[in-house]
This record gives C-alpha cells, structure tokens and sequence, in this order.
C-alpha cells in the first residue's frame, strides 16, 4: 500500500499542526517533470513510512496553498519540521537529494 | 519500456540507434527536427570517407532514414529533464515520460553560455518550461528568451492562458503572436535578489516576475548534475561509459574533433556497448 498521502488544504494544516517532518511535492498533471518524479516520491514515502509524512499538493486544485508558499515553479518539493520550512529542491532531482534533505530535517 | 532512450538526433545518436536495433534492441529517440542541426546547413562536407562533397542535409536524411529502417522509434521535441531511479531511466519530453533500461547522450555541444542571474534564480522565476510553469504566473509579467525555433509558439501559449508576455530575442522570431511585443536584445541579464524583479536587455530594464529561457537543447550535466567533464565535455572511456552507470554518450558532447566520422564511430560504440550491457544483465 502506498503511505503517499494527496493533500487538500485541511488535511495538510493538520498534517503541520502534528507536528514532526512533512515533505509535500507542489505538482500538476501538465507538467511532465513532475510526472517524471512522481516514482521517487513515492518511494521517498514508502521509505520513510513512519518517520515522515510525505505528500502532494496538486496546484491546480490547491492554488491558495501554492500562492501561500510562493510556488514559482514545479515541481517543488518543501521540507518542513514542526510546521516550519527548512528547504525546498525546485525541478526535478535525483531520489538522493530528496532523501538527504529528508535525512536532514530527521537528524 | 524502450531498451535504450537515445538523447539526440544527429550523426552521433542515429549511429548509436542503428547499431543497438541492429541488435534488437528497442531504441528510442529523442531530438529536435533534423534540420536544426548545424550539419544540415552545411551544404558540402569534405572529410566524410568516401563521399566528398556530401550535402550536409542529405546526409542527415539518410541518417535517420537508415535508422528509422532498422525499427528505432523517433519523437520530436526537446528533453527537459532526466531521472535514475532503480535502475530505470526516465526523459520528459514536453508533458511526456519516457522509461529505458540504458540511456545514450549525444546531445552535441551546446551554444550559448547561461545568462547572469538564471543560476541562482532557477525557481525563484526563472523557468525552463512553459507548459509546467505557466499557469503560476497568469496575469502577471513575464518575458520569453528566445533561443529556439519553439520558443515563438512556447511565448503564444503563455500569452493564451493569461501571462502578460515580452518575447526577447537577438534575431525576430517568425510565427509570434502579433499581440507580444517584441524587444531585440543580445546581453541579457535576468534581475532580482530573492525572486526575479525584471530581465536588464541591452542596458534596458524590462520590469518582469518570471523569465522563460528557452533553449534548443538542455546540456546534459544539467539533466545529470553528477556526470563528469573533462575541459567542458563529457568524460567517457572506452566503451563510451560516462562516469554514471548505465548512461553513455557519443559525438560532438564527448569533446574533439567535432566531426562526422569520429560522430558515427562513438555511437557505433556506444549502441553496442549499451546493448551487450543489456544481454549480459538478462543472463
């Protein structure tokens, strides 16, 4: 089963208020290097089941999220812990810089 | 699934591709109409063995024509971005994935240097692709850098879902919305500390949130940031290995002499190195 989770705007302010790491990947379905990372993200999620809630913020239909975070460009995946926002990777990356950056924000 | 996603259509990629479907391997390519090439303008060529004062184009026809023969697939269209995951390759071209076991880079070399300001703005409104980040900046100011024959129609589209569209470019673009303006500049700097404020064109300020560079073709260290150069091209061995598994590269991008035959040889080499990489992974 996928631990990847599809953010609406109340479940993502709930997924802040618990607290802990949340990384979200801000996408859309015209945008092919968004499709392109979708498997990493997917498995950024699987691999870190449990310490880590990670999801995904579709522009189109949470456009008041994406302008709250000043999204300029996607894809663009936001790390934050206990609701702050420690970095963000814009543009497609390999699966290492997202796990680091996850690692990063656990350490 | 392709066995082999080859990036790039001319001397180098068409080689690799013949060579690889040759050994029934399933290749795709990757790359922008022939006629973009720099090689299709040449119209003699006279160190290419055994055909002195081959048409440049001709021979470029006959190229793909061959490899087209042999069964390898073509999509037009500039590759955008590039990922490893598991052991598979995956390309965007415009809004489509495309997966390959191996991937061939043969991109040859890339004209024109990146502009002060692009690097360090990259998200920060400074774009590569319309289709993926236009909808973010509707009813706002952008301006388009045209460096490809696309770029006209990228700056159309912008324009229609509501981008308030500069199209900048050193030479005037042939099928622009006559509603875009038009600004002819060549030094271009893309302004802004934490997001981008406006493009500076020839000493002009065009006050701008997003900038739309768009190139003919992505280098391939920015679709891999990990491969390895050597004075400015991509290292390869003999095998025409990059320093990436699974990822090889042919002509003009592996260094010099930029020539035809040198081209051909590499991907020859690299098609079959790919292959036989294959066959020894399915044993």
């Amino acid at each position: 089963m996928s631990n990847l989770i599809h953010f609406s705007q109340t479940g993502f302010e709930k997924a802040l208020e618990n607290g802990g790491v949340v990384v979200v990947d801000f996408w859309a379905t015209w945008c092919g290097p968004c499709k392109m990372i979708a498997p990493a993200i997917e498995k950024l999620a699987n691999e870190y089941a449990g310490r880590a809630v990670v999801g995904k913020i579709d522009v189109d239909q949470e456009g008041a999220l994406a302008q709250q975070f000043g999204i300029m460009s996607i894809p663009c995946v936001v790390v934050l812990k206990d609701g702050v926002e420690l970095g963000r990777l814009v543009g497609a990356q390999p699966y290492g810089a997202y796990a680091q950056a996850l690692d990063k924000a656990l350490s | 699934m392709y066995d082999i996603l080859i990036v790039g259509g001319g001397p180098a990629g068409l080689s690799a591709a013949a060579a690889a479907q040759n050994r029934g391997k399933r290749c795709l390519v990757i790359s922008n109409p022939w006629e973009r090439n720099p090689l299709a303008k040449a119209p003699q060529i006279h160190n290419y063995l055994g055909m002195p004062g081959v048409n440049g184009a001709e021979l470029l026809d006959r190229f793909q024509h061959h490899a087209l023969e042999l069964g390898a697939e073509l999509r037009r269209g500039r590759a955008l971005s590039a990922m490893e995951l598991n052991g598979i390759f995956y390309l965007t071209v415009g809004s489509e994935v495309y997966e390959g076991r191996k991937l061939i880079l043969a991109t040859g070399v890339q004209r024109g240097q990146k502009y002060p300001g692009e690097e360090a703005l990259v998200g920060r409104g400074v774009s590569y692709c319309a289709t993926c980040d236009g909808m973010l900046y509707r009813k706002r100011g952008v301006a388009v850098i045209g460096r490809s024959k696309d770029a006209p129609m990228e700056a159309n589209y912008l324009q229609q879902i509501g981008c308030q569209v500069t199209y900048v470019s050193p030479v005037q673009p042939v099928g622009l919305d006559p509603q875009i303006p038009y600004l002819r500049a060549n030094r271009l700097e893309i302004l802004g500390e934490q997001a981008v404020t406006g493009l500076l064109a020839d000493g002009g300020k065009l006050p701008c949130e997003g900038v739309f560079v768009l190139r003919e073709t992505v280098a391939p260290n920015d679709l891999f940031p990990d491969l390895a150069l050597e004075d400015g091209y991509l290292r390869v061995n003999r095998q025409m290995e990059t320093n990436l598994p699974g990822i090889y590269a042919a002509g003009d991008c592996t260094g010099k002499p930029l020539q035809i035959s040198k081209a051909v040889g590499e991907g020859l080499i690299a098609g079959e190195a790919a292959a036989e990489a294959l066959e020894a992974e399915a044993i």
